[in-house]
């Protein structure tokens, strides 16, 4: 821990503690709508730290992020539904069979020199795959859909995941700490430093004698794993689960949009993308009906408007610039 | 790693501060709103832009009509107009934000996902979730105490369509022996797929189904399909369809020359979108659907086209009326749920909800009923024929307006 | 009978695959000189096939005719796109490239749906179900059509890269940029020619699709989609290697569904890529530096 304190200079750790402070006792003045974006909010923190450990640090694009999200819930879920096991200990499967696609993945890509936006392709097909897999698959309910059972009873249970948002609220704003954390203290280790000399020039990695290969497959089984957590909590936070909701390449994109707008290769950048473009989305909704122009998809074109600026704008992402505005410029 | 841990201690203290804090200030504005308003805010949460865009839209133009004919009827209702954009994220978060806003009863959401993410919200802050269109049976066997469905499960939809396939071939005196089943490969094919599965074999068709065939919704093309279909040379084809795939398959069909006898749907959309006729003209007639369908006899059916057809020149009330039909109903059990119950309170208006009996409605039944799990199974279909690119309802007898035809007339006899 | 029934599925396959192939060969000129990976390929695929179904009922021009304007009107938008906005991000990285586009296909898609409406325009052509009858196997009107519009688009294309000078410029970017700024070719205008023709061929491709489907929003992802699968298996920038993805891919779908399950068979498609990609990363008629 005091590693990752250290480094923070005084006017960041105010910043830090002052608002992880506001956001625990945040829900006492929020309402549940908020509370709903703030789940939304903490879920893309977690998986957008997970995608920037990959992309952000160790250079791999990956677009079928969805994939380990999918996977990692419907383990769960349908450990929870066939056999009563809760998703604290389900979880763990649910990370083990998403590192092992992860495995795949990196094995095949890394193996044969997969790079670049043909690495990108070979996790969409993996995604796509599993999702037509999914699709034809009936113990899974298949193109169906998984339910799992409202039971009011049940509806205090917090170790069955079982509960209203505050239950979500919290859970997800600690994954949120917890990724965020550890992004900062793999940031700070070795590997780290191994996975930043890969991203800026792999031959010279090799030369200084780096693993490469193990280096980039660990940064893919971390990021699976941690993104596997996130979609264990949304299908018990959905209570279904449909494989062209899961797997969908739009899910991918959706992941990654918070990371690059944020900050790639920064700790506080997922942060900083997905506190703008959640609050966006639902912003645009609410600002374009009170104008009176909510007709169906002119809030996207916003959306879309604000994505190409941001990035014409800050093609480095916002925490950088916005880090220095505040003067937390690291000493 | 001491830090998670503490966490956790503070997570569960600040929790029931939280929820005290939340309580308090969540629940006040809501009584003077309630106390303030004779109408019933209803929120009415729909796919409008998405994938699932055209349905959305399509229901969307029945909730724009409805409060006209809910009033000539004795019904206030205030409608708010959320767009989901087929996303189960935002129908969630607009859902809360709705019930903030002041609804006092959801209407919605055309899909399965969005639904039950709907459902997630309306049960814990108690309001009434009526579903107007979405056919997942698993919805009404989740659990929910603030959700109903005054819409045929996936298999209501086949058993009611097979034993109408029967009435069919009776009343046309069409001898068939052989059938294939088409279906796409999305929540509610596979649904209408797995009751095929459980109901054909005991429904006494006097066919047999040579094979059962899924294709992916989002294929760019059927003609392969369309081949393996011709190969099987059946004289019906069982199909289960979305809007575009139904035109693609009819198309596919008249170029590749395989002409079967019948085209029945045993329940699903597609072949009777506007975007059907306008692409395929003559060669949209004939086939049959076996739904549920606007009663043309019915009085209020007939007070709802009036107002939806100035509104609404460039869609047909006859082609749009199952979207609109539904929807508007599903406006109409929220609303006579608050007329009983005399009260905005979720609880109490629920308890009128569940306990609905309204026996002058849009769609063709008996009265609108639900189960003890929330669920209308009272829904009956009707075999639906396009007819001069026109949907017809042709059996039951008691409800229809014109006499089933089969077999269909070649592709190139049509005018 | 049966061997009547695979010919038929193998031809439709092939024909299908032609208009994948063209739909793809965009791409593949883009991405294989430009290097802009293009995520709103799709999308202004879509928009093409909007602007033919809108020429065919106002003014009753049919696609294939409406194909040439079509192309020329989206070299001018690739042209004018290139030189004022893509070309900022010409050798950044994959991914600022990948956000700029993908906000752009979300205008585009949303554009469409709030100027259009969400329900499916058909085009409805006096061959659309018109088909010819070889033996024993079927092959439809609109289909031979489209994709003998693909070879001809196609062909065009390869004479101009080989045979004109300008065209033997661009390929010298793509082969050597540096090579290519000392030598004096003015880059920035080369790029964005190919961008403008690039988008050109997906304006035709678009004018093309609308004889077999109907415009709608909704198609534009899986447009996208299929044109990397394709590019990539193909090889990038190579002409012919778009044309035989394309084939390829038609072809072991239409087998797939035939064979096996309907529903299974963009699962092909993928399996197939990852081969390529394990197995030949520079795909069929690639070459790579």
């Amino acid at each position: 821990m005091k590693r990752l304190w250290d480094p923070i200079p005084l006017r960041g750790r105010v910043v830090l503690v002052a608002l992880l402070a506001a956001l625990l006792i945040a829900p006492a003045v929020l309402d549940r709508y908020l509370i709903s974006i703030f789940v939304l909010i903490f879920y893309f923190t977690l998986v957008g730290q997970a995608w920037n450990l990959m992309m952000g640090y160790a250079g791999q694009l990956s677009l079928g992020h969805a994939l380990y999200a999918g996977l990692g819930g419907y383990v769960a879920a349908l450990l929870w539904f066939y056999f009563g096991i809760g998703p604290w200990l389900g979880v763990i499967p649910a990370i083990a069979v998403a590192m092992a696609f992860g495995a795949a993945i990196g094995w095949l890509g890394f193996r044969f020199g997969i790079e670049g936006v043909y690495f990108a392709l070979l996790t969409i097909a993996f995604a796509e795959f599993t999702r037509i897999a999914f699709d034809n698959m009936a113990f899974t309910g298949g193109a169906g859909g998984l339910f799992l059972l409202y039971e009011p009873k049940r509806a205090h249970e917090w170790w069955n995941l079982r509960g209203g948002p505050l239950l979500f609220y919290y859970l997800s704003l600690a994954l949120a700490c917890g990724a965020t954390a550890l992004t900062a203290w793999l940031a700070r280790s070795r590997l780290g430093y191994q996975w930043v000399a890969i991203r800026e020039d792999q031959r010279a990695a090799m030369a200084l004698g780096i693993d490469v290969f193990r280096a980039k497959m660990i940064a893919v089984l971390i990021s699976a794993a941690m993104t596997a957590v996130g979609g264990v909590m949304l299908a018990f936070y959905y209570n279904s689960l449909f494989p062209a909701q899961a797997f969908d390449i739009s899910r991918s994109i959706e992941m990654i949009l918070g990371p690059v707008v944020g900050g790639l290769g920064t700790v506080f950048g997922p942060i900083v993308g997905a506190f703008i473009l959640t609050p966006l989305g639902e912003g645009l909704i609410a600002v374009t009906d009170k104008l009176g122009i909510g007709v169906p998809g002119v809030k996207a074109v916003f959306y879309g408007l604000t994505l190409m600026i941001i990035i014409s704008l800050r093609p480095d992402g916002v925490w950088p610039w916005l880090k220095r505005l505040i003067g937390l410029e690291a000493a | 790693m001491s830090r998670p841990i503490r966490s956790r201690h503070l997570t569960r203290r600040a929790v029931t501060a939280g929820l005290g804090a939340g309580l308090a200030a969540g629940v006040a504005p809501f009584n003077i709103v309630r106390a303030q308003s004779s109408a019933l805010k209803i929120a009415v949460i729909l796919p409008r832009s998405g994938y699932l865009a055209q349905a959305g839209q399509s229901c969307y133009r029945g909730a724009l009509v409805a409060p006209k004919v809910l009033a000539d009827y004795g019904y206030k209702v205030e409608l708010m107009h959320v767009d989901c954009e087929s996303s189960a994220d935002v129908a969630r978060t607009q859902a809360e934000r709705a019930i903030n806003d002041g609804a006092q009863a959801v209407v919605g959401a055309f899909d399965s996902a969005s639904t039950l993410s709907i459902a997630q919200v309306c049960e814990q802050r108690k309001i009434p979730l009526v579903v107007n269109i979405a056919a997942a049976p698993q919805l009404t066997e989740q659990g929910y105490q603030y959700l109903v469905r005054n819409f045929p499960t996936g298999g209501m939809l086949v058993t009611n369509g097979l034993k109408l396939i029967n009435d069919v071939l009776a009343a046309t005196k069409f001898d068939a022996k052989t059938a294939v089943f088409l279906h796409a490969n999305d929540t509610f094919g596979t649904a209408q797929r797995h009751a095929m599965d459980a109901i054909f074999p005991h429904a006494g068709l006097p066919f047999k189904l040579l094979d059962e065939i899924a294709y992916d919704p989002k294929a760019q093309d059927l003609s392969v399909e369309v081949t393996k279909v011709r190969s099987l040379n059946p004289d019906l084809l069982l199909v289960v369809t979305r809007a575009a795939d139904a035109i693609k398959l009819v198309r596919d069909m008249v170029r590749q020359r395989f002409e079967p006898k019948g085209i029945i749907s045993p329940g699903s959309p597609g072949l009777y979108d506007e975007e059907f006729y306008q692409a395929l003209g003559p060669l949209s007639d004939y086939p049959i659907y076996n739904i549920p369908w606007a009663n043309p006899k019915s009085q209020m059916a007939q007070a709802l086209e009036k107002v939806y057809a100035p509104a609404n020149p460039k869609y047909r009330f006859a082609v749009e009326c199952f979207n609109v039909g539904f929807t508007f109903e599903a406006l109409l059990v929220a609303a006579a749920g608050f007329k009983t119950a005399g009260s905005a309170n979720g609880p109490e208006m629920m308890k009128a909800i569940r306990a609905t009996n309204i026996a002058d409605h849009v769609m063709i039944g008996p009265p609108i009923k639900f189960d003890a799990k929330g669920q209308n199974v009272g829904i009956p279909s009707a075999a639906v024929q396009n007819r001069n690119r026109t949907p017809t309802v042709t059996l039951p007898a008691d409800v229809a307006t014109a006499e089933p035809v089969l077999p269909m007339p070649g592709w190139h006899q049509r005018t | 009978m049966t061997v009547a029934i695979v010919l038929n599925v193998l031809v439709q396959g092939v024909l299908t695959g032609l208009v994948y192939g063209l739909m793809a060969l965009g791409l593949s000129v883009i991405f294989g000189i430009v290097r802009v990976v293009n995520f709103a390929h799709g999308e202004f695929a879509v928009v093409a096939m909007y602007a033919t179904w809108l020429l065919f009922v106002t003014l009753g021009l049919d696609p294939l005719i409406s194909l040439l304007p079509i192309a020329i009107v989206f070299f001018g938008i690739g042209y004018l796109l290139q030189a004022t906005l893509v070309n900022r991000f010409v050798g950044r990285a994959e991914h600022e490239q990948f956000i700029l586009l993908v906000g752009l296909g979300i205008i585009i898609v949303n554009g469409l749906l709030m100027i259009f409406g969400p329900d499916a325009r058909p085009a409805n052509l006096s061959y659309s179900f018109d088909s010819y009858m070889i033996g024993p196997v079927i092959v439809d009107k609109a289909r031979v059509f489209a994709a003998a519009g693909a070879l001809v688009v196609s062909a065009a294309l390869v004479a101009f890269f080989r045979y004109t000078a300008t065209g033997t410029a661009i390929r010298a970017c793509a082969d050597n940029l540096t090579g290519a700024a000392v030598v004096g070719l003015n880059v920035k205008r080369l790029y964005a020619l190919t961008f403008g023709l690039g988008l050109a061929c997906v304006g035709a491709a678009g004018a093309l699709m609308v004889t077999i489907a109907d415009a709608s929003p909704a198609l534009s992802q899986a447009f996208t989609l299929l044109a990397f699968v394709i590019v990539i298996i193909g090889g990038l920038g190579s002409m012919a290697g778009a044309l035989i993805g394309g084939v390829l891919i038609g072809v072991s779908e239409a087998l797939a569904s035939f064979f096996l399950a309907p529903s299974m068979k963009s699962m092909f498609s993928f399996a197939l890529l990852v081969l390529i990609l394990v197995l030949r990363p520079q795909g069929l008629m690639g070459r790579r530096a």
